[in-house]
């Protein structure tokens, strides 16, 4: 299983591909991608807001669904998605989303 | 300190005006990703998980006041009101936005700071010892000889496209605090017999990948041939290092390849062609200028010092502890120089707040003569305070949290931003300096195991100068997970030594037990307390150490 991350190139927010082609800050509301062919439309869909200016590095990352909650393999996608491990009052799990950091 | 001149505020100025264009041209879409990325490098301005990351130069570590003032307010107005110092006596904010970064570089040169340089295949900030200028044991300042350098690297269009980044480190002292050795160019600040100041010249040291301690290829160069010599020095690393393989790329790959001696007679060879131009020569005249800028305070005696920090020790224990361990000795006997340790228990080393920033520069303009220094070792250092003032500093750094008595000791240890905010990284660093910190708080205990550094690396790139680390710790990613080789006895100062690996890697909740074990196994061998660490790992060699950690498994290796 796939979702497709990227940083937004205004302030480098760390964002990923959600339903409708929308960007979002919260990876709970990530498109997650089962086959080839999602990651392929993921692959496009990153390359247009690439060449849009919205996104840069956009790259599909591997995770997988607990408990209805996605959680991505790598430590290092996983504190993207949260923040940095060491200052639970910022970043992403400040706003108390619904990410789990294990 | 140094002060811009007409010249160097035109060229700042100039250099935001430029990047404002840029990053407004790249937002509308003007210009590509690809087109933009190496100017934002330019500029100090990297991406990394979270959010860009702006990396501001401190020329050797030196810092007035109303720089820090301005530091703080960044923190506070655009990012999330603190910042990092690293290991390249640089800072780091971890949250700006690219949209503002053109904005926090207007606010950076109107108090005579800038990015250039901190990133790219160029010569990067120039590292000096925190102590110069102060220290009892300096022969000379190594700052002004920094800022020369500095002046003549500054968008030097022969070496602003070269195989890889150039790093220079300058010290004054015999007692090495720059750690010249693990630098591209290392240059040791002495005088020879006559009395005439110049430079032992060490060339090809640094960590990473491919750790290698630079080799000394002239004993001495007189001052006035400083720009033509290393200037001889880049031309040859410019013409032969390699281009093809980014890992191989750094000078000390040439001179391990070229051999030390050869390459020494390439650089003698083009020095001497320099030479006969004459047009790299130092005047006199300009050296000494420069020099004026960093002219010790006029300090006032202050005999009463020591009659009150005596009585002051007595009656706080704290005060008794800090300046224990806090101090160094002043080349005035009436000040010291003082360690403001950013390695409070469990905090993240070399993190800063805007308040406490505000409160250091207020400490050092009323207490420091205004001035505030950057240790590689990710502290700060009042360089000049009287011994008198000594109690009134201490009690307000304990009112911001800064006064830590831990310098030099198990506590105080360097890590690098790691898994927690870089791209590159494979392993978090942080955490682990401060669960170290947290298991060995007891200042008795401390006190006790002595002089020890630990340097914590979060990938190979070694930003946390680990192979140099009494104990170095590098983070790797194993099978998805974090793991922690070990390393011991290396060394940075002027006895410079790589570690050796010890032994297989720890995961994240063995890693602190593993240092204690190697901590426990030094003060049950050492010959008595006076012997350190380093002293005793270079007596014993690894054996102890490893029976101590693997046990049967060691020997069955
Ligand atoms: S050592 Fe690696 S992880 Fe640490 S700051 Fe440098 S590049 Fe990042």
């Amino acid at each position: 299983m796939k979702i497709l991350a990227a940083n937004r190139l205004t302030d480098g927010v760390a964002v990923w591909l959600g339903e409708d082609d929308v960007w979002v800050e919260d990876i709970s509301q990530a498109r997650v991608v089962r086959d080839k062919e999602g990651e392929e439309s993921l692959l496009r869909t990153g390359e247009v807001a690439f060449q849009r200016n919205e996104v840069v590095d956009a790259e599909l990352v591997d995770v997988e669904v607990v408990d209805g909650a996605i959680r991505p393999l790598r430590l290092r996608e996983r504190i993207r998605a949260a923040g940095p491990t060491i200052h639970p009052e910022i970043g992403k799990q400040a706003l108390k989303r619904a990410v789990t950091l294990v | 300190m140094y002060r811009y001149d007409e010249f160097d505020h035109a060229f700042v100025k100039a250099r935001v005006a430029q990047f404002r264009d840029q990053v407004e041209r790249r937002l509308s879409g003007e210009i590509t990703e690809a087109q933009f990325k190496p100017l934002r490098l330019m500029n100090g301005v990297y991406l990394q998980l979270h959010s860009y990351m702006l990396r501001i130069a401190i020329p050797y570590g030196t810092l007035a006041p109303r720089q820090m003032r301005m530091l703080a307010h960044i923190a506070r107005t655009y990012d999330k009101g603190y910042g990092h110092f690293t290991t390249r006596q640089n800072l780091q904010f971890h949250w700006p936005a690219l949209k503002d970064v053109p904005e926090i570089l207007e606010h950076l040169a109107s108090v005579e700071m800038h990015c250039i340089q901190t990133s790219g295949n160029c010569v990067r900030n120039i590292t000096a010892d925190h102590l110069a200028g102060a220290a009892a044991d300096e022969v000379a300042d190594p700052r002004p000889y920094a800022e020369i350098l500095r002046q003549w690297s500054s968008l030097h269009p022969e070496f602003s496209f070269l195989p890889r980044k150039f790093k220079i480190a300058v010290t004054g002292a015999e007692r090495d605090r720059a750690a010249i050795q693990i630098y591209d160019i290392g240059l040791h600040l002495k005088k020879d017999a006559a009395g005439r100041l110049g430079f032992a010249v060490y060339v090809g040291g640094g960590l990473g990948r491919t750790p290698i301690l630079a080799k000394k290829i002239r004993d001495f160069l007189p001052e006035e041939d400083l720009l033509a010599y290393v200037t001889a020095i880049l031309r040859v690393y410019n013409l032969y290092g390699r281009r093809d393989n980014k890992w191989k790329a750094r000078i000390k790959i040439l001179v391990h390849e070229t051999g030390a001696e050869e390459l020494r007679s390439q650089v003698e060879h083009e020095f001497a062609g320099i030479k006969k131009g004459g047009e790299l020569k130092l005047p006199e005249a300009d050296i000494r200028a420069i020099q004026a800028y960093f002219a010790p305070p006029a300090l006032e005696p202050r005999p009463e010092g020591d009659a009150a920090v005596a009585k002051a020790a007595a009656e706080d224990p704290g005060f008794a502890a800090w300046i224990s361990r806090n101090l160094h000795t002043h080349k005035n006997p009436d000040y010291a120089c003082v360690t403001i340790s950013l390695k409070g228990i469990g905090e993240v080393p070399g993190d800063i707040s805007a308040d406490q920033m505000e409160a250091v520069a207020d400490i050092a303009e009323r207490f420091a003569f205004s001035e505030i220094r950057v240790s590689h070792e990710q502290n700060l250092v009042l360089p000049h305070v009287a011994r008198a003032d000594l109690k009134q500093v201490y009690d307000r750094l304990v009112k911001i949290g800064l006064a830590t008595a831990n310098a030099g000791l198990v506590t105080d240890i360097i890590a690098c931003p790691g898994l927690d905010y870089c791209a590159l990284a494979n392993a978090r660093s942080i955490p682990v300096a401060q669960q170290i910190a947290t298991r060995f708080a007891d200042p008795v205990r401390q006190e006790e195991i002595g002089e020890l550094k630990i340097k914590i690396s979060g990938c190979i790139n070694a930003c946390g100068h680990h192979h140099v680390g009494h104990i170095g710790i590098l983070g790797v990613e194993k099978k998805g997970s974090e793991l922690y080789q070990v390393t011991l006895g290396g060394s940075g100062d002027e006895n410079a030594a790589l570690g050796e690996i010890i032994g297989r890697g720890f995961g994240p909740d063995e890693i602190v037990d593993a240092v204690e074990t190697i901590i426990e196994t030094y003060l049950s061998h050492r010959l008595d307390k006076s012997e350190t660490f380093l002293a005793a790992y270079r007596r014993l060699g690894p054996a102890p150490f490893k029976e101590a950690l693997y046990g049967s498994e060691a020997k069955a290796a």
